[in-house]
């Protein structure tokens, strides 16, 4: 299959529902066409808001345009924009069976029963659920609900794709494996996806671009590199991986810290913010180092150790070391960074 | 539809009662006039026993019927709830053949104590067929809560060394005042509308709905018996809207 | 007695076995009395019916005669309580269905007013709401005269039966939820509303449609006072017979009532077993 689908273009969509709860700032954002979008962030931070008014479940605050390419869909009806949408609690027909859930768009369409079959047929291939298709809704595990809506979705071969963390309700072993299946069912499929999650780990492995949301606007967009290295903010840099945020003197080109000295790029003199991602550490020698600290703990997380170093900045460090280094408690030891890897996050001194 | 079949004449049955020779003023006779306020004490009295008692009984089966599993088990509770929509005529007619002149009772007290107990047409009458209807409805209700209560609790109460009847007084029974309010109030409610039984017994014991039909048919004091009716209504409103406020769902029919 | 304790049963110790077990006994024992007294003058009434003389006893034989002579006296009562039953039923879904939804669909401030409206018959006696319409519309003699003066009368009584189970089904289901799946295939409302709606409602529906039969066939209350000679339902009759004729006719004729009631009691029984004691659990 190509790249099809169309490029949706949200401009000024806020949301204010009726008792008054602003759910969303009015927020402009361009997806491509064939691309996957995910919208990041916490629990209530507006992201199933802005799925619902991309799918026209919600209606944008006045102002508020929606576009499919170059058609204005703000006031069309969801029955009539052709979207797929993949519900969180997957919201599969219980009075119908697997193959009818998954046909259903198809027959509304007025398409006949042999294609149907034929299509469902594909499908129930293409999302792995062979030998299901007569079962009804409450024989299926919750790996296979979730195989049906997909499926069910992306029958009507819609112009987006809509997905309200499909993996939440599932168990974190099976999430992991359905995460690389739906990665490569939506390269394959190359239709415009938009997904939504608040797991850092799905919209790394599945967005082309990520929108990190903060309690109803937009905290960054970027590729998935963007967002981990060079994280707009400190609310980005923490919700996105772990992160050492230091706050200190600029002066002379570094950081001066607590335990010494750390060389920064591109350097103001002055108050900074700085964020340094654990796995950028190495634990040197304290002798091979201008900046020290003692280490606090060890802890063996399997492919790596978890190191706690204090004395070294304002708060305790968190380094990833390799899991051969010998490092033991109460030993003094130096750390380093490559160049670049100490980031300065802009506005956000004290 | 509903405001034309409903609630206008709702409204028309309330300006009605104020149109009498009395004005407003019949809706104070139901509290003043010595008849209709032994009629309406008469009416609370035994809606308020056959509440206490369908209660008490109601809840000995519930905790029964819900802590053990047995063989059978499924009828009884569909032999307890089968009366829940069986109008009050047939009730009232059930319990002429339970305590009338040629009654089960009486057959049984004849043989057992050479005499006769008849009182299908008293006032004891009137409760044992309120009682009938009233059972299935609090059984239901209470069944329901005792089946939700966490076993937690009581298990929690057990640790703390309560022995079985401190662990019903202080943890289960409290738990279920809920369900005893809701079923209770909705109890209250019926038997306080209930006019079927009552005119089936046709008893000498005047309860609200028995006069309320014969102010309107045989005195034709339409306007008296418009009142009465806005009276009962409200008694039996704010009942049931204590029943609703503490989760009660099973309807007052019949 | 095979005995099965769920955790709530009060836990076994050696010394308590006896009384745990007479405790049981005694439980058991008042259960069932309490049944029989529900069961046993039904069973009464049954018997009755079919007695040749019942103030003689069973002893005097068996006869189908009080049956038959119910049905001569009282075969329109039974026929026009089915028509207006039915009649109720058709007018309830077709009124409550639709309404049901519109309800929950909105659940805003408006809607719960309706609600409240709708639902508010619960709360009022019968016999008020006859006097109601009887103020209303008693004037009117041709309407006043037909059984569509009663059929009013029931579907006012029992409507709210219907729009909360269905209402229940409803919330129970999240049909917001199924609806809006079926929006994002492309359904339109109205292929929404049978493809999806109408058969996720169905269990609502059947267990509101057995209650709004069952109702309208056991309705005194609101019948007697709306009733006119030519307008007598079943229960009418009953209670004309409980009056006027001798005890094995009246028992007869209960008889009747029992046997078009049970079968529709015992449905709902099973509805309710199905879905859990009270219906709200799936
Ligand atoms: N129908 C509604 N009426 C009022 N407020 C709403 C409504 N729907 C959502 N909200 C509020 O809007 C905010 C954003 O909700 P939204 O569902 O978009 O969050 P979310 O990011 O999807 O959260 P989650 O990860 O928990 O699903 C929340 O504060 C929520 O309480
Ligand atoms: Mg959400």
């Amino acid at each position: 299959m190509t790249a099809h689908g169309v490029a949706i273009h949200l401009e000024n969509c806020g949301k204010t529902f009726a008792n008054g709860a602003r759910a969303l700032e009015p927020t402009t954002i361009d997806i491509a066409r064939g691309e996957t979008v995910v919208f990041l962030g916490p629990s209530g931070c507006g992201k199933t808001t802005m799925l619902r008014i991309i799918a026209g479940l919600e209606t944008p605050d006045a102002g508020g345009r929606v576009r499919f390419g170059d058609e204005d869909v703000t006031d069309t009806p969801i029955e009539r924009r052709n979207v797929g949408m993949v519900f969180q609690s997957y919201a599969l027909f219980p009075n119908m069976n697997v193959a009818e859930n998954i046909g259903y768009g198809l027959k509304i369409r007025g398409i006949g029963a042999a294609e149907r079959a034929q299509r469902v047929a594909e499908l129930v291939t293409l999302t792995g659920i062979e030998g299901l298709e007569t079962r009804s809704i409450d024989q299926l595990s919750g790996g296979q609900r979730q195989r049906v809506a997909l499926a069910r979705a992306v029958a009507i071969r819609p112009r987006v794709l809509l997905l309200d963390e499909p993996l939440t309700a599932l168990d974190a072993l099976l999430r992991e494996r359905l995460r690389s299946e739906l990665n490569s069912l939506l390269r394959a499929l190359g239709i415009t996806s938009v997904y939504v999650t608040h797991d850092q780990a799905e919209a790394m492995t599945l967005g082309d671009r990520i929108v990190v949301m903060r309690k109803g606007a937009i905290a960054q967009i970027g590729s998935p590199r963007d967002i981990y290295f060079a994280p707009a903010n400190r609310y980005v840099a923490e919700f996105v991986g772990a992160a050492n945020v230091v706050e200190a003197e600029c002066r002379d080109g570094a950081l001066i810290l607590p335990g010494g000295s750390l060389p920064v790029a591109h350097a103001t003199p002055g108050r900074a913010v700085a964020m340094v991602r654990p796995e950028s550490w190495s634990i040197v020698p304290a002798t091979a180092a201008t900046l020290t600290g003692r280490v606090e703990t060890v802890i063996f997380v399997g492919d790596r150790l978890r190191v706690t170093i204090a004395g070294a900045a304002d708060r305790p460090l968190l380094v990833d070391a390799p899991n051969g280094l010998a490092v033991a408690p109460g030993q003094t030891v130096g750390l380093t960074v490559p160049p670049g890897a100490v980031r300065l996050l802009a506005g956000e001194a004290a | 539809m509903v405001v034309a079949f409903f609630l206008l004449p709702m409204a028309r049955l309330i300006v009605t009662g104020a149109s009498g020779p009395s004005g407003i003023a019949a809706y104070a006779a139901i509290l003043v006039e010595p008849r209709y306020r032994a009629t309406l004490i008469n009416t609370v009295v035994l809606a308020t026993a056959t509440t206490a008692a369908a209660l008490v009984v109601s809840t000995i089966a519930a905790l029964f019927l819900q802590r053990h599993r047995f063989p059978g088990r499924s009828l009884l509770i569909a032999l307890l709830t089968f009366p829940l929509a069986l109008p009050g005529v047939v009730i009232g007619f059930l319990i002429i053949l339970l305590a009338g002149r040629q009654g089960l009772i009486g057959d049984v007290t004849a043989f057992a104590f050479g005499e006769k107990w008849v009182f299908a047409y008293s006032m004891q009458g009137l409760f044992l067929g309120y009682l009938y209807f009233s059972i299935p409805r609090v059984i239901l209700t209470v069944m329901a809560a005792v089946e939700k209560l966490d076993p937690a609790l009581e298990e929690a109460a057990r640790t703390l060394g309560a022995q079985p009847w401190a662990v019903h007084r202080d943890v289960i029974l409290p738990a279920l005042m809920p369900a005893f309010i809701a079923s209770g109030a909705i109890a209250f409610a019926t038997a306080m509308g209930a006019f079927g039984t009552a005119f089936t017994l046709a008893t000498n014991v005047n309860v609200l709905p028995m006069l309320i039909y014969t102010e309107f048919t045989l005195s034709a004091n339409i306007a008296m018996a418009a009142a009465l009716s806005v009276g009962l209504g409200l008694v039996t409103w704010a009942a049931l809207a204590l029943a609703r406020s503490a989760g009660g769902t099973v309807a007052a029919a019949g | 007695m095979t005995e099965m304790r769920r955790p709530l049963g009060p836990i076994i110790r050696r010394p308590h076995v006896l009384r745990a077990r007479l405790l049981f006994a005694a439980q058991l024992v008042f259960t069932l009395l309490l049944a029989a007294f529900l069961i046993v003058p039904a069973g009464l009434s049954m018997l009755a019916g079919v007695t040749e003389n019942y103030f003689i006893g069973v002893r005097s034989g068996l006869t189908l005669r009080w049956l038959a002579q119910v049905w001569e006296l009282y075969a329109d009562t039974i026929l026009r309580s089915f028509v207006i039953a039915i009649a109720t039923l058709v007018v309830t879904i077709v009124i409550g269905l639709p309404a049901a939804y519109a309800l929950h669909r909105r659940g805003d401030r408006v809607a719960r007013l309706v609600e409240e409206i709708i639902t508010l018959p619960l709360a009022i006696p019968g016999l008020a709401i006859a006097l109601a319409l009887l103020l209303s519309y008693g004037n009117f003699s041709d309407f006043r005269r037909s059984w569509l003066f009663i059929l009013v009368g029931h579907v006012i009584f029992t409507l709210p039966f219907m729009v909360r189970s269905i209402m229940a089904v409803l919330a129970a289901v999240n049909i917001n939820l199924l609806d809006e799946g079926a929006a994002s295939l492309g359904a339109s409302p109205w292929q929404r509303f049978r493809d999806v709606i109408v058969p996720n409602v169905k269990p609502g529906l059947l267990a509101g449609s057995l209650m709004v039969v069952t109702l309208s066939l056991g309705e005194f209350n609101l019948t007697w006072m709306l009733h006119t000679p030519l307008t007598k339902t079943l229960p009418v009759g009953l209670a004309d017979s409980y009056a006027s004729m001798r005890l094995e006719v009246a028992s007869a004729y209960t008889l009747v009532f029992f046997i078009m009631i049970i079968p529709l009691l015992v449905a709902m029984q099973f509805m309710a077993g199905r879905g859990g004691l009270t219906g709200g659990r799936r």
